[in-house]
């Protein structure tokens, strides 16, 4: 007998295809949020596959906040032209420069906070009604409440007590004029199953994922990527590590992890025997202990 | 962990009373199967100690929003990850107050297993009642009934079996296949994760062995082939001018390469040309598959249509009769105009009558009072612009969900399983 019973990264990707058919079929200008981390380009190769043969039918927006790494830009560049996608850049950089937001100051300044604005501008700028995020409900406990499809007002808010309830598959993206939905294809994927997915689709990655050699200032524990954009203090030191990401964002507060995993296989392995969550290492996470949750009200990803 | 690649996916709800131990369940679970992580212990040591309590609260892991750690309850869904060698688990967490019947509704609408907890204490109290008439209604097709804290009442298999028996009375009720008892104490981990060595008459599996283990490969209806068409790919290239694919989950039934099918609502019959992915052509999709299907002949089809087979159709009715369960502040108007989504369809409806209101603590049906306010369930008829390609919802979760949208403020007001 055979059977008729899908495996788990096969269910899943099905869920996160029949989400971005449904937000190309309900909505008129939707966009996918790609930052070149893993899981917007899972995320992104999950909607090449939901449309083909034929394009994918929205934008991939990358939101930049002019801190990368080197290595990010020119992957961003290369996998679009994998896609066949159409790219729209917007720039933190051109928010402080509008004055429409002013940069942080001190050692910890950051500008993950500053994209919330250049997001919702951009958002408002091309009339983009839904934007696709690459959010898993694992990572961070403000997320695990999250919808597939989350209803933000026109102040691109999120309001946690009052979210739309979400059934079977049945996606309800209708809104007022102004307004506009979030949506995360991947809700319901974990870490593990992004980076085994990578590996069976054979998903080219950023190498900054895999272990190499970096200057590195390590604060509070966290171990930051040294760059021009790192402001040091006083007691901050330089020193050479062994290390790879586990998530990429801005620079400044995208902490790295000692490893020596050199392949997906490795990567697994590590995560598999990992005892800290992905995010235990990013410094915006710790601002806080409901830091995303008030990242997100106020219109965060 | 060798087999990373092809575990199977279990989608479980757990609900519970105030104080009854889901949190700490959870909780249990996740440390027994080593998926809590140095930095979630961290933080939720830290929430201990600031909320002055003397032990690491294992319950605390489960919450989640600032407005429910200043009030010491959960509000909404949360959903929650973990595996084991065997499985994925993906748990729906839901509160379990009286107000919030609609996020257990809506926790139940996606998951295979239900998760009910009873304290040993208390037994059968109208919370269990109400939860499992939920798991029932939504058709979750096994229900678990943990019976904890059994260490509160000396492992006693009398009571234990007193209240197996008191639940198997109201049991006779329900419409569920597959009920399970386990007597376990969340809080000493006895039958969750390892075997109790103060139950041993207890014969049965520890809750992490069922969980793993039950069958989950018949949960899906594969007879009825159902394939509700979500968006059309025309991609316009040179080389494939010509192409047209239905791209869509399929809702039912299995279909193949070279079958005879029929389209909806046009009727016009068809062969199954191929089943595409990018990953190249499959000789059969089932459900829940995410697909292009594309046909022999040159139909005029389009999202909201639905590709079946001519021998097994669905119903196409505009007259529907439906159970709900009520979501809003606003109660439903009598007359009031709605938009109804199903599938993959959306239509204008009438709410033309309220056949009554179930009492669930009671399993009765009142006709007096048929005001229907949030987290009410009622049988209602409704009226819609435009046929629906439907099934009972007993048959197929698929086709035979809906739900109710105001058309005023957009807000889902209610979850629909036709009759």
């Amino acid at each position: 007998m055979i059977n008729y019973q899908l495996k788990h990264l096969d269910e899943l990707e099905s869920e996160a295809i029949y989400v971005l058919r449904e937000v190309a079929a309900q909505f008129e200008k939707p966009v996918l949020l790609f930052s070149g981390g893993k899981d917007s380009i899972v995320m992104a190769y999950l909607a090449k596959k939901a449309f083909h043969p034929g394009r994918i039918p929205f934008p991939l927006m990358h939101v930049d906040t002019g801190h990368n790494f080197d290595e990010t830009i020119e992957f961003r560049d290369n996998f679009v032209k994998y896609l066949n996608a159409d790219l729209v850049v917007a720039s933190v950089q051109d928010t402080i420069d509008k004055g429409r937001v002013t940069e942080e100051k001190g050692i910890h300044a950051s500008r993950n906070m500053l994209q919330t604005t250049t997001l919702l501008d951009a958002l408002e700028e091309h009339k983009f009604d839904c934007a696709m995020g690459g959010g898993r409900r694992d990572e961070e406990k403000a997320r695990a409440k999250e919808r597939f499809f989350s209803h933000r007002d026109e102040f691109g808010q999120w309001d946690p007590k009052n979210q739309r309830p979400e059934l079977w598959s049945l996606y309800n993206g209708r809104k007022n004029m102004g307004e506009h939905f979030r949506v995360f294809p991947l809700s319901n994927w974990t870490e593990m199953d992004v980076w085994q997915y990578i590996a069976r689709e054979k998903i080219e990655i950023p190498p900054i994922y895999f272990s190499h050699e970096r200057e590195v200032v390590v604060r509070d524990g966290v171990i930051l990527a040294d760059s021009a954009f790192l402001p040091k203090g006083e007691n901050d030191k330089v020193e050479k590590r062994i290390v790879r990401c586990r998530t990429v964002g801005d620079m400044t507060c995208t902490g790295m992890v000692e490893s020596k995993a050199l392949s997906l296989t490795e990567i697994i392995d590590e995560v598999a025997a990992s005892r800290i969550t992905e995010r235990g290492g990013r410094a915006d996470d710790k601002r806080s202990e409901t830091a995303m949750e008030d990242r997100k009200r106020n219109g965060y990803f | 962990m060798k087999n990373y690649f092809d575990m199977e996916l279990l989608r479980f709800t757990t609900a519970g009373s105030v104080d009854d131990g889901k949190s700490t369940l959870i909780g249990r679970l996740f440390y027994d199967t080593k998926s809590i992580f140095e930095d979630q212990l961290q933080t939720i040591e830290n929430s201990s100690k600031k909320r002055g309590l003397t032990d690491v609260n294992l319950a605390l892991l489960t919450d989640g929003l600032k407005a429910e750690m200043e009030q010491g309850i959960t509000i909404d869904v949360a959903y929650r990850y973990f595996a084991t060698p065997n499985r994925k688990f993906i748990i729906a967490d839901t509160p379990g107050h009286i107000q919030y019947t609609r996020n257990m509704v809506t926790g139940a609408s996606t998951a295979n297993l239900a998760l009910v907890l009873v304290d040993a204490r208390n037994g059968i109290v109208e919370q269990t009642l109400r939860h499992s008439f939920i798991a029932s209604l939504l058709k979750i097709p096994h229900l678990v009934i943990c019976v904890n804290k059994m260490d509160l009442v000396d492992y006693s298999e009398e009571r234990f079996n007193e209240i197996v028996s008191e639940f198997e009375g109201f049991a006779a009720k329900l419409d569920i296949k597959d009920i399970q008892f386990i007597p376990i104490s969340a809080l000493k981990g006895d039958n969750v994760v390892e075997k109790s060595p103060d139950m041993e008459w207890y014969q049965g599996a520890t809750l992490l062995y069922l969980l793993e283990h039950i069958h989950i490969g018949s949960d899906y209806n594969h007879i009825d082939a159902r394939f509700p068409v979500q968006y059309v790919v025309r991609p316009y290239k040179d080389e494939i001018h010509d192409y047209r694919g239905y791209a869509g989950k399929v809702a039912g039934g299995i279909f193949r390469k070279g079958d005879e099918v029929m389209v909806l609502p046009s009727g016009m019959t068809s062969k199954v040309k191929s089943i595409d992915t990018m990953d190249g052509e499959l000789n059969e999709a089932f459900p829940p598959m995410s697909v292009v299907i594309r046909l022999e002949d040159d139909i005029d089809i389009s999202r909201g249509n639905m590709i079946v087979k001519p021998n097994n159709q669905p119903n196409v009715e505009q007259d529907i009769d439906m159970m709900i369960c009520w979501f809003n502040p606003k109660p439903l108007q009598l007359g009031g105009k709605y938009i109804l989504r199903h599938t993959t369809n959306e239509v204008r409806t009438l709410v033309k009558e309220v056949v009554y209101k179930m009492e669930i603590n009671k399993l009765q049906r009142t006709r007096e009072d048929t005001e229907i306010n949030m987290n009410d369930i009622a049988r209602i008829k409704v009226r819609t612009t435009s046929p629906l390609l439907v099934d009972p919802y007993k048959r197929n979760r698929f086709t035979g969900s809906v739900i109710l949208i105001d058309e005023a403020t957009n807000e889902t007001v209610a979850a629909g399983m036709i009759v």
